[in-house]
């Protein structure tokens, strides 16, 4: 079953008479459960894919589907109803709240859900998040005293609060060392598998193949290839599957 | 999204820097404070003034009989006889509007004790209820005549201090007997002190007595008493007079007893000089005189069209004068609080464009887990009035404070206020919306991706 189904994804900046193509008709699926790594040199447009996907901006045309829903054309109040209950997003540099404890970042997502929790249930599910994370001993923290791993092991918490089915990271261990790296990349691993929760992550690293089940490769706005990864009894993706758009 | 969290979302925003906030909304902290000092000290000396106003008459009614003319020729105001006791007593029973009235008869006249004489600038004769109406009931010594005094012209009188003081040095008078144009009268009360009215006259220059006694007693006929200050006095008390008399010669011969038993002069009703009424407060003054004059009109049979023979007096210029100097200083001074509230406000928005501003990638990060414009725009519009409504409160009890200092240091009185409260915590949380919409607005307006990106 196709969670994620991009047709033909264009984007295009303009910079005042000057236009800045940026993707070139991205088409490609991603199956519920599955792991998928996107690669790509500096500049060839993943951040901007991504920010497509995770409902964060709008392609200038193509189709986008999510479970089946075409949310390239709803309300700006509609997109932000999927962004909070059917996806989370992890950035590269964490953003939480500077002056928040841990638990108060985690449970900010639920203010906005409309099927509201009494702040007593939203402080419990923040503290199973953060367990989830391995933040058990850390709830009552502040950003600014958590390592760099801690805090994006709290965005990832936050993102998880809404117990969403896909999960979106923009270079999540970009800032991180290796060490903590290989932690964060551990933890979606784990939940990709446990929770059969979908990720797409995007990275540089390319030990991240290790953990994928598909890397996807792009360049200059378009995808150049895809290659399966080495995700241990993960999930075997048939080739005949993938979706090659070179002809762009 | 719960209002309640909101507003801690936005207490917690306001508290990661209180300096600023409370630097921030001290414009509106003062304007508040000014309004609320101010009203407090305004409607207190405005009470005083219309307790001392009321105290020298403001809420009391005049009616005089109207102008008497023969052959084109007018006698002034107040020489018709048309009045009676009996208007009085109507007037009583059917005007709602109305406290209470009394009739007046006045007299000007010498008034000896012993070797000592005054001539007091007035002597009213008139019912118990006359105390009433200026608001005069608690004497100084002794009692007031009672009705039955009234009823048969007892010869019993009270004194104002004035008196007491020419006639009597001030010593007790109580029991003592006085002379009203050779009238004995018994002096049973004295009047407390009253002090000048609106009109600077001495008001404890006052004699009174029942209407009857002076009525029959004393003047005999209003006409010839009525500001004619001392002409019979003079008359009789100058020995000379009798030598020199300033009898007016008689052109006609006067009727014998026969002639009179055979054409007897109708029987003189007795006319009073006024009716003075207070009205039940200072608003009923306009139905008190719709409603004698209704009275009036009917009971002396006038007809419709005709004139009124009766004048009505009061004192509404005088308050209309004092009420709308109050009311100017009342404008005054919302005029500069409403500026310094602007100037508040002012100070509000700049420092919500700051916030706004500093809290870009917040509001990205709010908006990417799912916050829609509106929730933005709440949150930030919510964290303005929050702001207004703490400097409003501070503003209150600033305020309230002052005029309570004011009160025990300068003795000014001051009267709590609850409206201008009301309209202060009205006010300020108008100001917080009308001066945070524009930031809040900007917020909602953020696009997610490029708030995230901010630096
Ligand atoms: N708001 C924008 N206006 C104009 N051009 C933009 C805008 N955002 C991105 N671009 C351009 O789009 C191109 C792709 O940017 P993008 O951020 O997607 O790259 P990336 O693949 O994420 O690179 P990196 O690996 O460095 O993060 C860049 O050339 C960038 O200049
Ligand atoms: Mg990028």
């Amino acid at each position: 079953m196709e969670i994620i189904e991009l047709k033909n994804i264009y984007k295009t900046y303009h910079i005042g008479e000057i236009d800045i193509p940026v993707l070139k008709g991205i088409s490609m699926q991603i199956k519920a459960g599955e792991l998928v790594a996107l690669m790509g040199s500096s500049g060839s447009g993943k951040s901007t894919l991504m920010n497509i996907v995770g409902c964060l901006d709008r392609p200038t045309s193509g189709e986008y589907r999510l479970e089946g829903q075409d949310v390239g054309k709803i309300s700006s109040d509609e997109r932000a109803f999927i962004r909070n209950k059917k996806m989370g997003f992890v950035f590269q540099s964490f953003n939480l709240l500077p002056r928040a404890s841990a638990v108060e970042n985690v449970a900010m997502p639920l203010t906005y859900t409309t099927d509201s929790i009494s702040d007593s249930m939203a402080r419990k599910r923040a503290i199973e998040m953060l367990n989830r994370v391995g933040l058990q001993d850390r709830l009552d923290h502040e950003p600014s005293q958590l390592s760099g791993g801690q805090q994006q092991r709290v965005a990832i918490a936050r993102a998880l609060i809404n117990r969403p089915p896909v999960l979106f990271a923009d270079e999540p261990t970009g800032n991180l060392d290796s060490n903590t790296s290989t932690e964060v990349l551990e933890m979606f691993r784990q939940l990709n598998r446990q929770d059969k929760i979908t990720i797409v992550l995007v990275t540089h690293d390319m030990a991240v193949a290790k953990y994928a089940d598909r890397i996807i490769h792009i360049n200059d706005g378009v995808i150049v290839n895809e290659l399966p990864g080495q995700n241990e009894a993960g999930f075997s993706t048939p080739v005949d599957s993938m979706q090659v758009d070179e002809d762009v | 999204m719960k209002t309640h969290r909101t507003i801690k979302i936005a207490l917690q925003a306001l508290l990661r820097n209180p300096m600023r906030a409370m630097l921030t909304t001290l414009g509106i902290v003062i304007g508040v404070g000014a309004v609320i000092a101010m009203m407090e000290i305004g409607n207190g000396s405005s009470a005083a003034i219309k307790k001392s106003v009321a105290s020298m008459g403001a809420n009391t009614i005049l009616v005089r009989p109207g102008t008497a003319s023969s052959g084109g020729i007018s006698f002034g105001s107040g020489s018709a006889m048309t009045l009676t006791s009996e208007d009085c007593d109507a007037i009583i029973r059917e005007c709602p509007s109305v406290l209470t009235a009394a009739p007046v008869v006045r007299a000007r006249t010498q008034v000896v004790y012993g070797n000592r004489n005054w001539v007091p600038s007035s002597i009213y004769g008139t019912t118990p209820e006359f105390l009433k109406v200026r608001d005069w009931t608690n004497l100084s010594e002794g009692e007031v005549f009672s009705n039955r005094d009234v009823l048969n012209a007892n010869k019993v009188c009270v004194l104002g201090q004035t008196l007491v003081r020419e006639l009597f040095e001030g010593k007790s008078p109580i029991g003592k007997e006085i002379r009203i144009k050779n009238v004995s009268f018994r002096v049973i009360g004295v009047l407390s002190v009253k002090g000048a009215n609106m009109m600077g006259m001495d008001q404890d220059d006052t004699i009174i007595a029942p209407w009857t006694t002076i009525k029959y007693r004393v003047t005999g006929s209003t006409l010839d008493n009525i500001n004619q200050s001392g002409s019979v006095t003079a008359s009789s008390v100058n020995t000379l007079s009798r030598l020199y008399s300033g009898d007016p010669p008689n052109l006609y011969p006067e009727q014998s007893s026969v002639q009179a038993a055979n054409n007897p002069m109708p029987i003189r009703f007795a006319n009073i000089d006024q009716i003075m009424m207070a009205a039940v407060s200072t608003a009923q003054i306009p139905a008190v005189i719709s409603q004698i004059t209704q009275v009036l009109r009917e009971r002396h049979h006038i007809r419709n069209g005709e004139p009124d023979d009766f004048n009505i007096r009061n004192m509404s210029e005088m308050i209309d004068t004092l009420s709308s100097t109050t009311k100017m200083m009342t404008n005054l001074l919302l005029s500069v609080a409403l500026i310094s509230l602007i100037v508040g406000g002012v100070g509000i928005m700049n420092i919500m464009l700051v916030s706004v501003t500093e809290r870009t990638r917040e509001i990205g990060l709010r908006m990417a887990v799912g916050a829609r414009a509106r929730d933005i725009l709440r949150q930030f519009l919510v964290e303005s009035i929050v702001l207004c409504l703490v400097g409003g409160g501070l503003g209150i009890v600033l305020g309230h404070g002052g005029s309570k200092l004011v009160n025990f240091f300068l003795k000014w009185p001051v009267e709590n206020s609850p409206g201008a409260i009301a309209a202060a915590i009205l006010v300020s949380a108008g100001v917080g919306i009308v001066f945070g919409y524009y930031p809040a607005w900007r917020a909602s307006r953020l696009d997610p991706i490029e708030a995230l990106r901010y630096e």
